[in-house]
C-alpha cells in the first residue's frame, strides 16, 4: 500500500510541475494576492481632502482650523470665499469634507452661546466618513473642554483659549490615556496581511483538490485509475497529500513575505502556526473533496468553489467584524473553518498568545476537519463504486 | 462574418450552458448570495463593542462616566474585572475589544481639582474598529470632563460657550455601508460571472479534445469569439438586472441617476470582462490554469484595486497607477455616481470612453491570440 501511494503522489506532483506555466500558477498568485492585500487594502485615514469656507475670519476660527490641520487627519486643499462653492467640490469628489464658519460664529462664542460650525461630509464611503467625522468631533470636544474650563475661572491666553500648560492642576478634569494594544500604530496592514495566509491556503487547497479530481473524471482518466489496484482510500490520500505539501510551501512563502517584506510582527510561535495550518488544511481539503463529489465538470467545480469561498471569506471576520453580524449568522460562522484559523493566525502574529488561549479555535478546527474529511471520504467512495 | 455560422456557434454554446443547469444556477445564486450578505450581514459600522471595565473607585462619579459609555451604544459593558490580570486576559482572548480602567480615588481627586487619568485599552489588531472606537472614547471622555469641571466649580456664572458641530453627511446621510457597498458590488458580481464562466470555455475545448473538431469546421475566428462572447454577456446582463433590482427593492439603495445609463455602462464593462476571460482561456490549455489566471487577472483587481473595498487614495503611488488599467475602477466610479450622486454622462464620459476602449482592445487581442491551429 505504501508503495502504491508513493507512486501516485509522485505522479501527481510530476503532473502539477511538468508545465512551466502551471509552476508559475501554483506559487505566483498567492504572492500577488499577498502583495495587493498588503498594499492596496489600507483603511487608515491620514489625509482627508478638506475644503474650508471661513466666512468669519477671527482668531478663534483660525485657532480651530489650526487644530484640524495639526491633527494630521485633515489636509486643507481648498479655501473658498463663499459657502456655495463647497457643494461643487463635494460633487466632483475633489474633497471629502468641508468646514464652514458662518459670519457671527465668534460673536456667538464670545457671548457664551453655542456657535454653529457646519461640517459637510461625503458619505459615499461610509467608513471614511465615519472615521473623519469622529476625528472632527474629537478635536471640537477637546476645544470645547478647554473653553469651558476657561469659563470656570482658569486664566486664559489673549485669544480667550487657555493653553494646556496654564490649565494643568488648576481645574478638575478627566485625562484620557488611551493605548491600542497589539498594533500601537493602528496599521491596517498588520490586521490584513496575517489574514491573507488563511485566504491563500484556503483558495489553493480547495481549488487544487476539487479540480484535480474532477479533471480525471472529465478527461476520462478516472477509469484508468479505477482499474489499477489502488484502493479508494489510497486514491484519496494520493490526491490530497500533494495538495497539502504545496499548501505548506505556499504558507511558508507567504509568511516569509509577511514578516520580512511587510514587517508584520510575529510574536507567537511559528511552530504553532504550522500545526494550526495543518488542522485548517484538514477542513479545506475535506471541502475540496466534497465539491469534487458533487461536480461533473471543472466548470461546475469552479462555480461551486466560488459559491463556497466568497461567503466563507466574508463571514470569517477577515474584513468585517463578526460581532456586527446578526446573531444567526454569528452562529453559522462557527462552522466556518476560516473564522477559527484567523483567530489563531492573528493571535499568534499580533497578540503573541499560545495554546493556553488558542485551544478553543484549535479544537474547532480539528473537529470540523475530521467531520468534513469523513463525510467527503464516504461520499467519494460511494461515487467510485 | 456570416450570420448563419455565428448563430450556430451561439446556439451550440447556449445548448452547452443549458445542459449544465447547475453552473447556470450558480451564475445566479452567487450574485444573490453576495447581495444578501453585503446588504444584511456585513458592516464596518462600530457598535456594541464588547468592553471590560475595571472600576477601582466604585463611586457615583465613576458609575456616571461608565453609564455614558454604555448609553452611547458604541460600547457594551459586559465584563466587570476585579484586577488588571482579568482585563489583560479578556483582551488577549478576544472576549473584549475595549478595556477601561478607572483609578482609585477618581471621585475624590476630581473634587480636589486634580487632573485624573483614566486608562483605555483598545484591541488594535482590528485597526479600523480600533480607530473608530478611540475617537468615540475621546469624545465621550472630553464631554464628561467638561461637565464635571462645571459641576464641581458650581455652575453659577454664565453658561459656557461651546462650538456646536453641525454635521451633515451628503449622498448617504445615514452613513449606511450598504449604500456604499451595493453599487460597487454590481461590478464585483459581474467580474465573477463574466471572468470565471468565460475563462473556462476555450480551455475546456482544448482539454476535452473538441477543439480539433471546431478547427475542422469552416468557422472563422471572429465568429467563434463573438459566438462565445454573446451568451455570457447575456447572462451577465441578467445578473445586472437581478443585482440592481435586489439592491434597490430589497435593500432600498437609492438609484438617483438614469437606469438606462446604468445598463449601458454594464454592457460596456461586461464586453471587456468576458473578453478578458476569453483571452485567458485562449492562452491556457487546461481549465485549472485558466481558472487560476482568471482569479488573479480579473477577480483580484476588481475586488482590490477598484475602490470597491478600500479607497484608492490610500494606496501607494505604484498601485494607484496600476489601478488606472483596471476597468472595474471606472465602472465602480460610474456606478457610485449613478446610484448615489445621480450624475450623468456629462460627468462620466471619460469612464465610458475607457470602458469602451478596454473592451475593444481586449477583444482584438483575443482574436489575435487565438489561432485555428493545433500547436
Amino acid at each position: 500500500m505504501r508503495d502504491r501511494l508513493r507512486h501516485l503522489i509522485v505522479k501527481e506532483l510530476i503532473q502539477m510541475f511538468r508545465n512551466p506555466r502551471m509552476r508559475f500558477v501554483l506559487f505566483v498568485p498567492p504572492l500577488l494576492q499577498l502583495i495587493t492585500y498588503g498594499y492596496a487594502f489600507n483603511l487608515d485615514i491620514r489625509c482627508v481632502a478638506t475644503a474650508v469656507a471661513d466666512l468669519d475670519r477671527t482668531q478663534e476660527t483660525r485657532e480651530i482650523l489650526r487644530r484640524f490641520e495639526r491633527s494630521g487627519y485633515f489636509c486643507f486643499q481648498e479655501r473658498v470665499g463663499r459657502a456655495a462653492d463647497l457643494a461643487p467640490l463635494l460633487d466632483a469628489g475633489r474633497i471629502k469634507l468641508a468646514l464652514q464658519f458662518d459670519p457671527g460664529f465668534t460673536q456667538d462664542l464670545r457671548r457664551g452661546q453655542p456657535a454653529a460650525l457646519q461640517i459637510l461630509v461625503d458619505g459615499t464611503e461610509s467608513n471614511t466618513a465615519m472615521i473623519a467625522s469622529g476625528y472632527a468631533n474629537r478635536i471640537l470636544a477637546q476645544y470645547n473642554l478647554e473653553l469651558q474650563r476657561a469659563a470656570v475661572g482658569v486664566p486664559t491666553t489673549r485669544s480667550g483659549v487657555p493653553t494646556a500648560e496654564i490649565l494643568r492642576d488648576r481645574s478638575p478634569a478627566v485625562e484620557l490615556r488611551a493605548r491600542a494594544w497589539y498594533n500601537p500604530d493602528l496599521k491596517s496592514r498588520n490586521f490584513f496581511v496575517p489574514g491573507v495566509i488563511g485566504l491563500v491556503i484556503m483558495l489553493v487547497s480547495l481549488q487544487l483538490t476539487a479540480m484535480a479530481i474532477v479533471r480525471e473524471r472529465e478527461v476520462g482518466t478516472m477509469e484508468q485509475l479505477l482499474v489499477t489496484p489502488l484502493r479508494p482510500i489510497e486514491l484519496i490520500l494520493g490526491k490530497t497529500i500533494p495538495v497539502a505539501l504545496i499548501s505548506f510551501v505556499d504558507i511558508a512563502l507567504v509568511t516569509a513575505v509577511a514578516v520580512f517584506w511587510f514587517r508584520v510582527p510575529i510574536r507567537g510561535s511559528l511552530l504553532l502556526l504550522f500545526v494550526a495550518a495543518g488542522l485548517f488544511l484538514l477542513s479545506t481539503i475535506g471541502i475540496g473533496l466534497l465539491i469534487s463529489t458533487v461536480s461533473r465538470t471543472q466548470q461546475q467545480a469552479m462555480m461551486a468553489m466560488s459559491f463556497f469561498f466568497m461567503p466563507a471569506m466574508l463571514i470569517s471576520g477577515y474584513l468585517f467584524p463578526i460581532a456586527n453580524m446578526p446573531p444567526v449568522i454569528q452562529y453559522v460562522s462557527l462552522l466556518n473553518p476560516l473564522r477559527h484559523f484567523l483567530v489563531i493566525v492573528r493571535g499568534i502574529f499580533l497578540k503573541g498568545i499560545g495554546l493556553e488561549l488558542l485551544w478553543p479555535p484549535m479544537l474547532w478546527l480539528l473537529g470540523l476537519g475530521i467531520a468534513l474529511l469523513t463525510l467527503s471520504a464516504l461520499r467519494f467512495r460511494t461515487r467510485l463504486e | 462574418m456570416r450570420p448563419a455560422r455565428l448563430r450556430a456557434v451561439i446556439r451550440k454554446e447556449v445548448i452547452q450552458i443549458r445542459r449544465d443547469p447547475w453552473s447556470l444556477g450558480m451564475a445566479f445564486a452567487i450574485p444573490m448570495l453576495l447581495l444578501l450578505l453585503f446588504g444584511w450581514v456585513l458592516t464596518l459600522d462600530v457598535n456594541n463593542l464588547e468592553t471590560v471595565v475595571y472600576d477601582q473607585d466604585r463611586s457615583q462619579r465613576s458609575r456616571d462616566l461608565l453609564e455614558r459609555f454604555e448609553a452611547s451604544h458604541y460600547f457594551h459593558v459586559r465584563t466587570r474585572a476585579l484586577g488588571w490580570g482579568e482585563v489583560e486576559r479578556a483582551l488577549d482572548s478576544g472576549r473584549a475589544q475595549v478595556g477601561l480602567v478607572i483609578p482609585r480615588n477618581f471621585a475624590r481627586d476630581l473634587e480636589r481639582g486634580l487632573v485624573v487619568p483614566i486608562q483605555a485599552m483598545v484591541d488594535g489588531s482590528d485597526s479600523n474598529t480600533a480607530t473608530i472606537a478611540l475617537a468615540y472614547i475621546e469624545t465621550i471622555t472630553a464631554r464628561y470632563s467638561a461637565q464635571v469641571a462645571l459641576q464641581i466649580a458650581g455652575s453659577s456664572g454664565p453658561p459656557p460657550a461651546a462650538v456646536d458641530a453641525r454635521l451633515r453627511v451628503w449622498f448617504n446621510p445615514d452613513l449606511e455601508s450598504k449604500d456604499f457597498v451595493v453599487p460597487g458590488l454590481v461590478a464585483v458580481i459581474m467580474t465573477v460571472i463574466g471572468g470565471l464562466l468565460s475563462s473556462l470555455t476555450l480551455a475546456r475545448e482544448w482539454e476535452r479534445g473538441t477543439m480539433e473538431q471546431l478547427i475542422a469546421t469552416p468557422i472563422r475566428v471572429s465568429e467563434l469569439i463573438v459566438g462565445k462572447l454573446a451568451p455570457y454577456v447575456g447572462i451577465g446582463m441578467l445578473d445586472v438586472l437581478l443585482a440592481v433590482a435586489g439592491g434597490t427593492l430589497i435593500f432600498g439603495v437609492p438609484l438617483r441617476g438614469s437606469f438606462w445609463l446604468l445598463l449601458g455602462f454594464s454592457l460596456l464593462f461586461l464586453l471587456g470582462a468576458v473578453g478578458l476571460g476569453l483571452l485567458i482561456s485562449a492562452r491556457s490549455r487546461t481549465q485549472l490554469m485558466a481558472s487560476q489566471l482568471a482569479m488573479v487577472a480579473t477577480l483580484l483587481p476588481s475586488f482590490m484595486l477598484s475602490g470597491f473595498a478600500s479607497p484608492i487614495e490610500n494606496m501607494p503611488q505604484a498601485l494607484q497607477i496600476v489601478s488606472y488599467a483596471v476597468p472595474a475602477r471606472y465602472f465602480v466610479t460610474a456606478l457610485k455616481g449613478i446610484f448615489l450622486k445621480g450624475i450623468g454622462l456629462r460627468m462620466l464620459w471619460p469612464e465610458a470612453l475607457f470602458l469602451a476602449g478596454f473592451a475593444a482592445v481586449v477583444i482584438a487581442l483575443t482574436m489575435q491570440a487565438f489561432h485555428k491551429r493545433l500547436d
